[in-house]
C-alpha cells in the first residue's frame, strides 16, 4: 500500500441508524481501518452528520494532529459539503477529506452482512490509500451577472420575470410566440374558483411589457448559448415581422385594407376554430400589441404582386418587407426555462374520432367555443351551428396509456370538470363526465368537484372504449356513440351525445429536445426538463445557473406554475445577490511544456472549455467553465492535461488500495 | 322494458340503452328523500361496507345510489336489496357526504309499492303493508293479530314454524289476544282519514 | 320531576317485561311517570316504507296529546318509538312544508304541536338526570364478578339521539358498573339484530342474531342487556332455534338493562318478570 510518511488520516465510520448497521458490521470496519498505513484515529459513530458527530472531527483533529479526514457514510450528494466544512473548521484543507458511500454503495444495495462488510472494508481502504496524496486546493470565485434571461412568455414566465424585476434586475423574457400569454391567454374561466383567465392574465401581461426592467423579444427564439453559471453569452434571433415594432401602435388599420377581403387562413389562436387575415394580431390583447405578416400565406411573400395596401393604409410607415432575422447577443448571469408543453394531439387517439367526426373537439377548442370572444363569441355550437343537447366530456386522452403517455396529465380532471360546469351554463346540455379516476388534489378543488356532482352533470367511471356513429336504435341515430364501461353499476353503456370532447394531456414541447441541447440541461424519461431532486431541488438543474420552472419540468396548473415560478426567481436571486460563485477545484489544467497543440482536446470537450492559444501553440482551459469530466485527460496524448482531485497518483493508489489488501 | 332495443344487438347482453333509462329517476328519488344529495355521492362504498346486510343484497347500497341517479328505475326497483335494509342508520351516520342513505331506501321502498314492482310474494312489503293497515285500522298494534294476517297473506306454511314458540310466549303469558286499545279511535282516524 | 310516559305497543304485548321492570325500577328510584293518554303507534320503520307523510302524522298526535298535558320531557323506552319522534320533531323543524302540513292536519282534529316537548329514553334519564352515583347508592345487591354485554341495537342511538356516543354508546355500561357489575368491551354493541326480519327473511335474520350471541359469548358475558324490545325478543327467542339450526350452543341470559337494575336492587324477580324469560337465567353468584 502506497504510504505517505507526513498523512495522518483520521477515520470515521457513521452508522447512519439502522441503515448502515444492520447490513455492515460497523465496529469491524473501524477496528480494521485503525490497522491501516497512515491512519491514526479510526471511530464509529451513530450519525456522522449531526453536531456532535462534526463537533468530534473538530476535537480529534487538534488532539491527534490529523491532516487527512475519511468519513465512511452516506452519497457525497448528500453530505460531502458537511464534512468538507468540519475539515475546514478543523483547521485542516477541505480537499484533504475523503468521503466513501458504504449506504448507496454497500448496505442498502446486499444481503449477506459478511460480505458488505468485506466490500465496505474495500472501499475504506481504497479512499484512505487516496486521501494521503491529495493536495490542498482553493475554490475559485467568480462574479455574477445580475441580469437574468427568462425563456418562454406564458403565465410562468411572466411570473418569474415580474417577481425578478421587482426586485430590481435587469430581465430579459424571450418568447417564441409573436405575443406573451402562453396557453393561458386562451382558456376562459380558470379552475376551481371561476374568475377569468383573460381578467386574471391580461394585467400581468401589460405590467410586463411597462416594466422599466424587463426586456420583451417576442417572436424571439434562443440560438446559442454559451459560458457558465453566472456568466452566460446569449445569442437570441428575432424573427421578422415585417412590421417595425417602435413604430406600430396597433390600430389594425391594415388588416382592414389588407387585399383579403375576408379572412381565409386558420387561426392558432381559436385553435383554428376561425379564420385570419396574413397580417394580423394573435388576440385583441396580445402583447406586445403590434400586428405581424404571416410569409406564409401573404401573397407579396408568395408572388411578389400585392400591391401592399396594408403597408399603405400605415400612417406611421411601420411596414418593412425587407426585414430579416435579426441575431441579438445578451450577457445574463442565471437563466430560467419557462418553456411550458404542448397540448396531447388527439389525433394519435384514432379511436375516439377526432378529426374523422366533426363534432369531436379537444378541450382547447371548447375552451374557446366557450370564450365570449371566441370564435362564435361565447356561443356553445356544432360546426354545423346547432346548439347540443347533449355532451360527454372523455378524460384522459393521451394520459396514463402506455400506448401515449403513460404519466397523469394532473390537469385534465379539474379543467374537465370546469368544462362540464361552463357547457352546462352555456348549452343545459345533458352532460357526462367519463373518467377513470376522479383525481382533485388541490385547494378548493374537491369541494369542485362536490358542487358539479350537485349540478346534475352525470359521471360514468369507466374509460371510454370508442367513439362512432354506428347508431343501434333511432335514439342513436345522427348521434355519435360513446361506449364506456360504467365500472361502479357494472355494464356497459351506449351513449348517444351531439359533441364528444377530449380531455387532452400535457407532454413535452415539440422542441423540448431542441432547447434542452442549447440550454445543455437533462430530460427525464418523458421528456420533460429534469430537475436537479425531485423533492429538494425542483427548480434547479443540472447545470449551475439555469434554472425551471412550469409546466416544461411536468405537468403542472396555473397555481402550482406560479408558485414555481416564484420559487425559481428566488434561487436566481438568492445567486445574484450571493454576488459570486464557487467553483469546484475539480478543473483539468494544461502543463503547456507538454501541450503538443494537436487540440484534440478542444473538439472533444462538451463544454467548450478549450481554446487555442495561436501565439504560444498551445491549448487553454477555462476553469470557470470546465466541469471536471475528465475527457480530456483521458485523450490528451502528451499526457498534458492534469486535472485536480483525480490526478494519477491519487486515482492509481485509490486503485491500489481497493483491490490489494 | 326494452321498447328501444329492438335490434338484436343488444338482447342478452349487459350493454345499457339510454333510451331506456329513466332520467327523471335519480331527481324523483331525490326529492322523495326530503331533498337528499344522492348526487354528490362519491361512490366511495363506505355505506356497502357499513351495512350489516349488504352480502345478501343483489346490489350493495352503494351501487343503488349509483344505479339511481344514472335512471335505472327497472332494476334498482325489481331487486330485493332495498328490502333488505333494516333500517338500521349505520350508512347515515358514517356516509362521508352526509347523504341519508336509510331514507334513500325508505324513498324507494315506497316508489316500489306504488309501481308494484317489488319482488312478487315478498315477505318484507307484505309485513309493511299489514303493519300499516293493522295501525290504520285500530290506532296501535297486536302482535299476535299482526302476524297472523301477515302469515295468511304471505305463507301460512311458514307460521307452523312458529307455533311453538307462540305457544311457549303464550304460557308465559308474553302475548295475549286482547290489548288494551286506544280509549277514542275517532280523533286518530279523522286525521288520518283527512 | 314527573315525566310523561309513552310505552308504545310493544310493550304492552312482547315487551310487557320491559314495561313491568322499567316501571318497577323508576317507582323505586322515585321517578314519577303519567301514561300518555290515548296514544296511538308510532309507525316503525314499517311505516316510513308504506306513506311517510302517515308515519310523521301519527307521531305528531302523539306529539300534540303530550303538549295538551303539559308535558314537557316525555319517557319513551321503545328504540324504534324513540327514533320515530326524534325523527318526527327533526323533520318538523327542519322541513318548513311538512311543519305546516303536520300542523294543519293536527288542527283539523283539534290538536296542535309548537314543538316543546323533549323526548327522553330511561337511560338518558338515569345516567344524565339521576346520574350513576345515585343509582349506585340503589344497589343494595351488587352484582358482583357478573360480566355484563350492553346491547344497544341500531335505533336507539342513531342516527338523531344525543345522550349517548354515537359510535360508542357507554350509558348501559355505566348503569351496569354502579350496579356492581363488570361491563365486557365488544365491537357489536351497535350492531343491527335485522329488526322483524326473523319474521320475514327468516335465514338471515336468525344469521344476524347468531353473529351477535356468538361475540358476546366469546367475549365471556354471563348477560346480555338491552333497551329495545325487538332487540330483546330476537335474542332471547330465537336462541334456541339458533342453536339448533347452527349447532351450536349460543344461549346466554338475555334480559332487559332495568331487569338487571331490578335484581341489584333487590325488586323480586317476580315483579321483573324474571319467572317469564325464555332464556336461561342470569345465575346469581
Amino acid at each position: 500500500m502506497p504510504i505517505n510518511d507526513e498523512a495522518r488520516v483520521g477515520f470515521y465510520i457513521c452508522h447512519c441508524g439502522h441503515n448502515i448497521a444492520n447490513m455492515v458490521d460497523v465496529t469491524s470496519v473501524a477496528e480494521y481501518a485503525a490497522k491501516l498505513p497512515n491512519v491514526v484515529l479510526s471511530r464509529d459513530y451513530k450519525y456522522m452528520c449531526s453536531d456532535p458527530g462534526q463537533e468530534m472531527i473538530l476535537k480529534d483533529a487538534e488532539v491527534f494532529k490529523l491532516n487527512r479526514i475519511v468519513v465512511a457514510s452516506c452519497s457525497p450528494l448528500l453530505h460531502e459539503n458537511t464534512f468538507r466544512n468540519a475539515t475546514a473548521k478543523a483547521g485542516i484543507n477541505q480537499f484533504y477529506f475523503q468521503m466513501v458511500n458504504i449506504r448507496e454503495n454497500a448496505s442498502w444495495v446486499h444481503e449477506d452482512k459478511e460480505l458488505a462488510t468485506v466490500k465496505a472494508k474495500d472501499l475504506v481502504r481504497a479512499a484512505i490509500s487516496r486521501v494521503v496524496f491529495h493536495k490542498a486546493l482553493e475554490k475559485k470565485k467568480v462574479p455574477v451577472n445580475p441580469d437574468v434571461l427568462i425563456v418562454g412568455g406564458g403565465i410562468s414566465g411572466i411570473s418569474a420575470a415580474l417577481n425578478i424585476a421587482n426586485a430590481g434586475k435587469k430581465v430579459y423574457l424571450v418568447e417564441k410566440d409573436p405575443t406573451i400569454g402562453g396557453y393561458m391567454a386562451k382558456f376562459d374561466k380558470t379552475f376551481p374558483t371561476l374568475d377569468c383567465a383573460a381578467c386574471i392574465l391580461t394585467p400581468k401581461m401589460s405590467a410586463v411589457l411597462k416594466h422599466p426592467g424587463i426586456t420583451l423579444m417576442s417572436y424571439s427564439e434562443v440560438a446559442a448559448v454559451e459560458g457558465y453559471v453566472g456568466n452566460y453569452q446569449v445569442k437570441v434571433t428575432r424573427k421578422p415581422r415585417y412590421i417595425i415594432e417602435e413604430k406600430c401602435v396597433g390600430c389594425f388599420a391594415c388588416i382592414d385594407a389588407c387585399i383579403f377581403k375576408e379572412a381565409k387562413f386558420s387561426d392558432e389562436f381559436n385553435e383554428g376554430l376561425s379564420k385570419r387575415k396574413p397580417v394580423y394580431i394573435p388576440f385583441p390583447q396580445a402583447t406586445p400589441q403590434v400586428v405581424l405578416i404571416d410569409d406564409k400565406t401573404c401573397i407579396h411573400f408568395k408572388t411578389g404582386k400585392c400591391p401592399q395596401s396594408c403597408a399603405k393604409a400605415c400612417d406611421r410607415n411601420a411596414f418593412d418587407f425587407d426585414q430579416k432575422p435579426v441575431t441579438q447577443e445578451l450577457e445574463v448571469g442565471t437563466i430560467l426555462l419557462c418553456t411550458g408543453f404542448q397540448p396531447f394531439d388527439a389525433a394519435r387517439a384514432p379511436y375516439y374520432g377526432y378529426g374523422r367526426y366533426p363534432n369531436v373537439y379537444t378541450s382547447l377548442e371548447v375552451e374557446r367555443l366557450v370564450n365570449a370572444s371566441g370564435p362564435t363569441g361565447g356561443n356553445v355550437v356544432l360546426r354545423d351551428k346547432t346548439r347540443p343537447k347533449s355532451i360527454g366530456i372523455i378524460h384522459c386522452v393521451g394520459s396514463r396509456d402506455e400506448k401515449t403517455n403513460k404519466w397523469c396529465s394532473r390537469v385534465c380532471c379539474m379543467y374537465s370538470l370546469k368544462l362540464a360546469h361552463l357547457l352546462k351554463e352555456h348549452t343545459d346540455a345533458e352532460i357526462y363526465n367519463f373518467y377513470i379516476d376522479m383525481r382533485t388534489p388541490g385547494k378548493g378543488y374537491e369541494e369542485f368537484y362536490d358542487k358539479l356532482l350537485n349540478e346534475g352533470v352525470h359521471f360514468i367511471r369507466g374509460r371510454v372504449a370508442e367513439v362512432s356513429d354506428w347508431a343501434i336504435n333511432e335514439h342513436e341515430k345522427g348521434k355519435l356513440v360513446i361506449r364506456a364501461e360504467d365500472t361502479l353499476i357494472g355494464m356497459v353503456r351506449r351513449i348517444p351525445v351531439d359533441m364528444v370532447v377530449l380531455a387532452v394531456g400535457i407532454e413535452p414541447g415539440k422542441d423540448a429536445q431542441d432547447i434542452r441541447r442549447v440550454f445543455n440541461i437533462s430530460c427525464s424519461n418523458e421528456g420533460f426538463f429534469l430537475e436537479r431532486h425531485p423533492k429538494l431541488a425542483p427548480v434547479e438543474t443540472f447545470t449551475d445557473g439555469i434554472f425551471i420552472a412550469g409546466a416544461c419540468q411536468g405537468p403542472k396548473d396555473i397555481p402550482d406554475s406560479v408558485a414555481q415560478a416564484g420559487a425559481a426567481a428566488a434561487q436566481a436571486l438568492a445567486l445574484i445577490d450571493s454576488g459570486f460563485v464557487e467553483l469546484e477545484p475539480n478543473t483539468a489544467f494544461i502543463n503547456e511544456e507538454l501541450c503538443c497543440g494537436c487540440q484534440v482536446c478542444i473538439n472533444l470537450c462538451p463544454y467548450h472549455a478549450i481554446t487555442f492559444d495561436e501565439t504560444k501553440s498551445v491549448s487553454h482551459i477555462n476553469e470557470a467553465i470546465c466541469k471536471g469530466c475528465g475527457t480530456c485527460v483521458a485523450a490528451c496524448g502528451s499526457g498534458a492535461i492534469t486535472q485536480n482531485l483525480f490526478e494519477d497518483q491519487q486515482i492509481l493508489s485509490e486503485i491500489y488500495g481497493l483491490l490489494v489488501e | 322494458m326494452n321498447a328501444s332495443s329492438s335490434d338484436i344487438l343488444t338482447q342478452g347482453l349487459t350493454v345499457k340503452l339510454e333510451a331506456d333509462l329513466d332520467k327523471n329517476f335519480g331527481e324523483t328519488i331525490a326529492r322523495e328523500a326530503h331533498g337528499e344529495k344522492l348526487f354528490g355521492c362519491i361512490q366511495c362504498g363506505n355505506c356497502s361496507a357499513a351495512c350489516p346486510l349488504s352480502v345478501w343484497m343483489d346490489y350493495t347500497p352503494r351501487k343503488v345510489i349509483a344505479m339511481v341517479r344514472a335512471g335505472f328505475k327497472q332494476e334498482v326497483l325489481s331487486n330485493r336489496t332495498v328490502w333488505l335494509c333494516a333500517s338500521c342508520y349505520q350508512c347515515t351516520v358514517e356516509c362521508p357526504k352526509g347523504i341519508k342513505i336509510t331514507d334513500v331506501m325508505y324513498a324507494l321502498k315506497r316508489e316500489a309499492i306504488e309501481n308494484k314492482v317489488y319482488p312478487k310474494n315478498f315477505p318484507v312489503p307484505i309485513l309493511a303493508r299489514t303493519f300499516f293497515n293493522e295501525v290504520k285500522r285500530t290506532g296501535r298494534i297486536n302482535e299476535i293479530f299482526l302476524l297472523t294476517i301477515y302469515y295468511l297473506r304471505y305463507n301460512i306454511f311458514k307460521m307452523l314454524g312458529y307455533a311453538s314458540l307462540g305457544m311457549k310466549l303464550f304460557m308465559k303469558r308474553r302475548l295475549s289476544l286482547f290489548e288494551k286499545g286506544m280509549s277514542d279511535k275517532k280523533e286518530f282516524k279523522a286525521m288520518l282519514n283527512q | 320531576m314527573k315525566y310523561l310516559y309513552y310505552p308504545g305497543c310493544s310493550l304492552k304485548s312482547s315487551g310487557k317485561l320491559y314495561e313491568i321492570s322499567l316501571l318497577a325500577v323508576l317507582k323505586r328510584l322515585g321517578v314519577e311517570v303519567e301514561e300518555l293518554e290515548n296514544w296511538n303507534c308510532c309507525g316503525a320503520t314499517n311505516y316510513m316504507s308504506i306513506n311517510e307523510s302517515y308515519a310523521i302524522e301519527i307521531t305528531a298526535r302523539n306529539l300534540a296529546i303530550a303538549e295538551r298535558m303539559v308535558g314537557i320531557e316525555m319517557i319513551v323506552p321503545c328504540a324504534a318509538c324513540f327514533m320515530g319522534f326524534l325523527k318526527t320533531q327533526k323533520y318538523m323543524e327542519s322541513d318548513p312544508v311538512t311543519r305546516e302540513k303536520v300542523n294543519d292536519l293536527l288542527n283539523k282534529a283539534g290538536l296542535s304541536y309548537t314543538g316543546k316537548v323533549k323526548i327522553r329514553h330511561p337511560l338518558d334519564v338515569l345516567v344524565n338526570h339521576l346520574g350513576t352515583d345515585a343509582l349506585a347508592k340503589t344497589a343494595e345487591m351488587p352484582l358482583k364478578g357478573i360480566k355484563v354485554a350492553s346491547y344497544y341495537g341500531c335505533q336507539l342511538i342513531r342516527p338523531y339521539a344525543t345522550f349517548d356516543d354515537q359510535w360508542n354508546p357507554h350509558t348501559m355500561d355505566d348503569i351496569a358498573r354502579a350496579m356492581g357489575a363488570t361491563p365486557v368491551d365488544w365491537p357489536l354493541k351497535s350492531r343491527c339484530c335485522s329488526g322483524s326480519m326473523t319474521s320475514t327473511m327468516t335465514g338471515i335474520g336468525l344469521r344476524m342474531n347468531y353473529v351477535i350471541l356468538k361475540e358476546a359469548k366469546s367475549r365471556g358475558a354471563d348477560v346480555i342487556i338491552t333497551a329495545c324490545p325487538l332487540c330483546q325478543f330476537n335474542l332471547e327467542c330465537f336462541q334456541g332455534k339458533i342453536s339448533r339450526k347452527l349447532k351450536e350452543d349460543v344461549r346466554i341470559p338475555v334480559m332487559y338493562f332495568t331487569q338487571l337494575m331490578g335484581l341489584a336492587m333487590g325488586i323480586p324477580a317476580k315483579q321483573l318478570g324474571l319467572k317469564q324469560m325464555l332464556s336461561p337465567s342470569l345465575v346469581l353468584t
